[in-house]
């Protein structure tokens, strides 16, 4: 019985938190932000290595083809990792150029996506599709 | 053609060291080569803090009696381990600092590893980024730490020198083997997330080939140390260095 | 208090975008890992950075537990007067920091 609850319990827990999100769910979210609008794939650009020596620190660089102020917002997804969400960044008025860079972690081989929000209501995407390599010597 | 490789890599290896700079990732470097990028840079200014900040019962500090360190520890970690005059025996900058903050100030040592150690550390190392690694090579200690490097350890039965000369710049999973130089302590390792020192790094391989680890303040360690700075004679300091 | 470093050019052009670098000493704890007890790690991390220059909004990010410890930033933005760049970050426990650093306008 005891066992049988136990089964049950992890079976729960691993319905509320997988170890990797899905291309579904990343697509569900993607969904819920644009809603209707249009979404159109280039004009900004995602950068990233195809090639990851160590997914706990990946340099990132999200741009935007567009003058300052007509992107509203970045938004950053990885497919891969066990909480898809990567970043929300908006832009306010005193923001320069439409272009962000950071750093992130990506557990596993995977695709990340990056989208745009147009400050005229559309959306752009790019997307990167990047091998996470095993370090061989782990502390 | 397996021992001609082999022989090419040993003298390649002898001939001139190659940073784990030169085996790191684009990105890797790019961290390393932009100190407003470099995290390492986060311990340094700990470390710049903690050079002026008394302790102790005299309420002195590393300045009271270095005054600037940008002009009195230059060179300095270019020197290190150097065998001590009291002690007769090799120490590395690490332990210089430690020993300096227990019986010059008299103060609580710093637990290693501890953001103020490392980032003393850092700071130190930081004023001769750039100048070759230069210590003497002439003692038996550096022997004895050779003789370490190239002594089996472990369940794996491994090394220092099966992977850091003779197998150097091939593959082990998607990595590279690097030659193994301590010309950039202390160092980010993005496997850490964090910033350590060399003694974590040599801790981990030693565990690594699941061998118990030589204590920190061992003969052994310091043995160790001193070798490999001999064997990356001629590298330039990179501290604070960023490494996968 | 965390150490920050807040690096942004000394004088700008007037108008002209401009970058400034941010490094911020936290760890990023994910609440993902486990200790060598088995026990989850609770998540600690900084989940939001607002940047201003003087009372107008620079950018706005909410940070998960993909950004990276020692979280760095690039960004770009643009002044039309000197004033005084703002960095405002709030971590998982209510813990708000700010740093500044003065924009001169050329």
């Amino acid at each position: 019985m005891k066992r049988r609850l136990l089964l049950a319990g992890s079976a729960a827990l691993l319905a509320i938190r997988p170890a990797q999100a899905t291309p579904v769910q990343v697509a569900a979210l993607i969904r819920d932000l644009v809603g209707g609008a249009p979404l159109t794939q280039g004009n900004m650009k995602l950068d990233l290595p195809v090639m990851v020596e160590n997914g706990n620190t990946v340099s990132v660089t999200v741009s935007v083809d567009a003058q300052p102020g007509a992107v509203h917002s970045l938004h950053l997804f990885a497919e891969g990792n066990p909480l898809p969400e990567v970043m929300h960044f908006s832009f306010g008025p005193r923001a320069g150029l439409p272009r962000v860079q950071t750093r992130i972690r990506l557990a596993t081989s995977q695709t990340v996506i990056a989208i745009a929000q147009m400050r005229d209501g559309t959306f752009r995407q790019d997307s990167v599709d990047l091998l996470v390599t095993l370090a061989a010597c782990i502390d | 053609m397996k021992p001609v490789l082999l022989l090419l890599a040993l003298l390649t290896a002898a001939a001139a060291p190659r940073s784990g700079y030169d085996d790191a990732s684009p990105e890797t470097r790019a961290m390393q080569d932009d100190d407003d990028a470099n995290p390492g840079f986060l311990w340094v200014r700990e470390g710049e803090a903690q050079w002026s900040k008394p302790a102790g019962p005299d309420g002195k500090s590393c300045a009271s009696c270095h005054h600037d360190a940008t002009i009195s520890m230059r060179g300095v970690a270019a020197r290190y381990p150097l065998i001590d005059t009291v002690s007769e025996q090799p120490m590395t900058l690490d332990q210089r600092i430690a020993q300096c903050r227990e019986e010059r100030q008299r103060a609580d040592p710093l637990p290693p590893e501890s953001e103020a150690a490392l980032g003393l550390s850092a700071y130190v190392g930081l004023q001769s980024r750039g100048m070759p690694l230069h210590v003497r090579a002439d003692s038996p200690f550096v022997a004895a730490g050779r003789r370490l490097f190239e002594t089996r350890l472990g369940q794996l039965n491994l090394s220092c020198a099966q992977c850091h000369d003779e197998r150097a710049g091939m593959k082990l999973g998607g990595a590279t083997i690097p030659q193994g130089h301590p010309n950039g302590y202390p160092e980010y390792r993005l496997e850490w997330q964090a910033m350590g020192s060399l003694y974590r790094r040599l801790r981990d391989c030693m565990t690594g080939v699941r061998a118990e680890p030589f204590a920190p303040e061992s003969l052994q360690a310091a043995e160790l140390a001193l070798y490999l700075a001999v064997r990356a004679e001629g590298l330039k300091v990179e501290t604070p260095a960023v490494r996968p | 208090m965390v150490r920050v470093l807040l690096n942004a050019p000394k004088q700008v052009p007037k108008g002209q975008p401009f970058n400034v670098k941010l490094l911020i000493s936290h760890p990023m704890e994910s609440g993902q890992r486990r200790d060598a007890m088995g026990m989850a790690i609770p998540r600690h991390i900084i989940n939001q950075i607002v940047c201003k220059l003087d009372e107008e909004e620079v950018f706005r990010m909410n940070l998960f537990p993909a950004i990276a410890a020692n979280p760095f930033l690039v960004f770009s933005a643009t002044a039309e007067q000197s004033g005084t760049l703002t960095i405002t970050f709030t971590d998982d426990n209510g813990v708000e920091q700010t740093e500044t650093t003065p924009v001169e306008v050329v």
